[in-house]
């Protein structure tokens, strides 16, 4: 669940020391996390068939030994299918987060740093992308470049990024007054060092518990935009896409939409299950709260 | 004057806003690579009909003046002509806006009388069963896509059960309530109609429960956090060393005190809800803004998607306003900074 956080300030080693393995629920999601990276970096090995591959003599199979998880409506395996989605998933959550979140963080940065008239252009910028109810906009960007998986991750980057801004720019404001910025300032760091050196690595807390929370929704909003036809389209491999495929066999054949649901569900919770207890590791005040 | 100040501010921080919508979204539908005039005309269309076609979306214009003549429009409540409908725009929003508005207020709804208790409920209990039971269903919730969530039930309840109906808003047999409002329910109400009430309360179940889901489970985390904060307050235990009941206490010192964090998140809630909109009026053929918008972009109908951008970019905003406004006179702090 996407929502941003203040945390204190300090630095790199609040994130070091952030006791994020003592919460067994973390462990939970980084569990779930590895496998879901295992399975996309060893699809090919685990899949038992080609994802690709038609055979119209077990076309909508219910999950037997032969199709653990049944087969669609061309007869392509539907376990192998998830299998290799998860590599889609996981590679438009990291595309999206990295470029989104180093493209938000540089202009909060430069806005939080610059103050003034940058400042103020930039942050009315921003909050113009976050006015856009974020689907709408990148079905509008989507639809305007032509649907496609590479479109929607540009899609869902240009509605995510300004949060980024936001957030950094927010950490800024509270960090640049404070005494080890005033102190590095009077011994002559260089602005450029003092951005790179004090207040960035005292922003990487919060935004570690924002890329979290984004991990999952960009998963969700790719599959959304692949379902209604903006994003990845068939044969693609793709969980919004089966889900899709399957809707007309709801009634009759429910585990072709059954199952890549139920993939994208735990994708998305062990990434805001991961955001929940990052926040609660960074800032101890959270989790006595919680 | 204290409110007409703060509330010029922020008027007047929509309306820059509302301009830098208007100004990416036309971009965005005019500086691309796919070309409106094939998806409308189709490839045989004859050089007459494309130059008379650009004439009329003013495609043949330099961008700023094409831009200057939405914004011209605009002010005279004027969106254009939609490419998909040929009807004008104004008139497709003013249509399908109040089916989604009936949508999101119950799935807003759903949201507060469900997530709010269930906050409680949790805070109460930490740490016990239904604490794990509401924050497992509130990470589901958060975790879950809309648009699966809408087909399962619909299978589940619809297909195999036959206990509600999968789609559209109301029986193809019940004439719909005449419009006074737009929203059926209420249009039902005030025309006395109980046979189209029934049907349209009936048809809004399953879509409503599917798109409140998500914000249910936002406002059951924000109650829980914010109770369990004020649970801890002195106030509280005073109430307790007073002797009022346990039920009280949380009900009327707590809660009270609770719901101000909660009721910030609802204008935020809001504009998830209209996102997500997009996909439930896909799933349950719900003649709304989304399904509206869908269509439009699929279809290349630049006007119409520019008309849905900007009235849903400023919903948004006024959501927020609204809360805003509500924060003002409920929280005596805010009046004196």
């Amino acid at each position: 669940m996407a929502s941003t956080v203040a945390l204190p300030a300090r630095g790199l080693r609040l994130v070091a020391r952030a006791p994020i393995l003592a919460n067994p629920l973390n462990l939970v999601a980084i569990a779930l996390i590895v496998i879901l990276a295992a399975c996309a970096l060893l699809a090919p090995v685990l899949a038992p068939y080609d994802p690709l591959a038609q055979d119209l003599a077990v076309r909508l199979k219910p999950p037997s030994p032969e199709h653990w998880l049944g087969s669609d409506s061309l007869g392509r395996d539907i376990a192998s299918r998830i299998l290799y989605g998860a590599r889609i998933s996981l590679l438009v959550g990291v595309v999206v987060v990295a470029s989104a979140g180093v493209f938000g963080t540089f202009i909060g940065l430069v806005a939080g740093y610059a103050g003034g008239l940058a400042d103020e252009a930039l942050m009315r910028l921003t909050e113009v992308f976050l006015a856009f109810p974020a689907l709408i906009l990148a079905m509008a960007i989507a639809g305007a470049l032509g649907p496609s998986l590479t479109n929607a991750i540009i899609a869902i980057a240009a509605v995510t990024w300004a949060v980024y801004a936001r957030l950094v720019r927010g950490q800024i404001l509270s960090l640049r007054q404070r005494e080890f910025v005033e102190a590095a300032r009077a011994m002559g760091a260089s602005r450029r060092r003092i951005v790179l050196r004090h207040l960035l690595p005292n922003t990487l807390a919060p935004l570690m518990v924002q890329a979290s929370f984004d991990m999952g929704s960009s998963i969700i909003a790719a599959a959304g935009l692949s379902f209604i036809g903006f994003g990845a389209q068939p044969p693609t491999p793709e969980w919004g896409v089966m889900i899709s495929e399957g809707r007309n066999f709801i009634s009759t054949q429910p585990w072709l939409s059954l199952f890549p649901g139920v993939a994208i569900l735990l994708a998305v919770g062990s990434f805001n299950l991961l955001g929940d207890g990052l926040r609660d590791a960074f800032d101890p005040r959270l989790s006595r709260a919680d | 004057m204290r409110f007409l100040g703060f509330l010029t501010r922020r008027i007047v921080g929509i309306a820059a806003v509302m301009v830098g919508v208007s100004i990416i979204t036309f971009a965005i539908s005019h500086v691309i690579p796919a070309d409106p005039v094939a998806a409308a005309l189709g490839d045989h269309a004859t050089d007459q009909q494309i130059a008379a076609f650009r004439a009329e979306y003013h495609l043949d214009r330099p961008l700023p003046e094409q831009y200057l003549t939405y914004v011209i429009g605009l002010v005279h409540g004027d969106l254009g002509r939609s490419i998909r409908t040929r009807r004008p725009v104004a008139d497709d929003l003013f249509d399908s806006f109040p089916a989604t508005i009936e949508l999101s207020l119950s799935a807003l709804l759903v949201a507060i009388v469900v997530g709010i208790p269930a906050g409680v409920w949790s805070a109460v209990f930490r740490g016990r069963l239904p604490d794990h039971l509401v924050r497992l269903l509130s990470l589901i919730g958060g975790s879950i896509p809309v648009f699966w969530l809408g087909l399962i039930v619909i299978g589940l309840f619809y297909y195999q059960l036959g206990w509600l109906p999968g789609g559209a808003r109301i029986d193809n047999f019940v004439a719909p309530p005449p419009t006074r409002t737009g929203l059926y329910v209420v249009d039902s109400l005030l025309a006395g109609d109980l046979v189209a009430l029934r049907s349209s309360l009936l048809h809004l179940v399953l879509p409503a429960l599917t798109l409140g889901y998500f914000s249910t489970a936002v406002i059951a985390r924000m109650t829980r956090s914010s109770m369990l904060e004020v649970l801890g307050q002195d106030y509280m235990r005073t109430a307790r060393a007073k002797g009022l009941q346990e039920r009280l206490v949380v009900l009327r010192h707590g809660l009270r005190n609770a719901l101000i964090p909660t009721v910030t998140i609802l204008g935020l809630t809001f504009g998830s809800l209209l996102s997500g909109a997009v996909l439930t009026e896909t799933i349950f053929s719900w003649p709304g803004l989304g399904r509206y918008a869908t269509a439009a972009a699929i279809a290349l109908d630049f006007p119409a998607v520019l008309g849905v951008t900007l009235l849903a970019a400023i919903v948004y905003p006024l959501a927020n306003l609204a809360v805003d406004i509500a924060y003002f006179w409920l929280d005596p702090r805010t009046q004196r900074g």
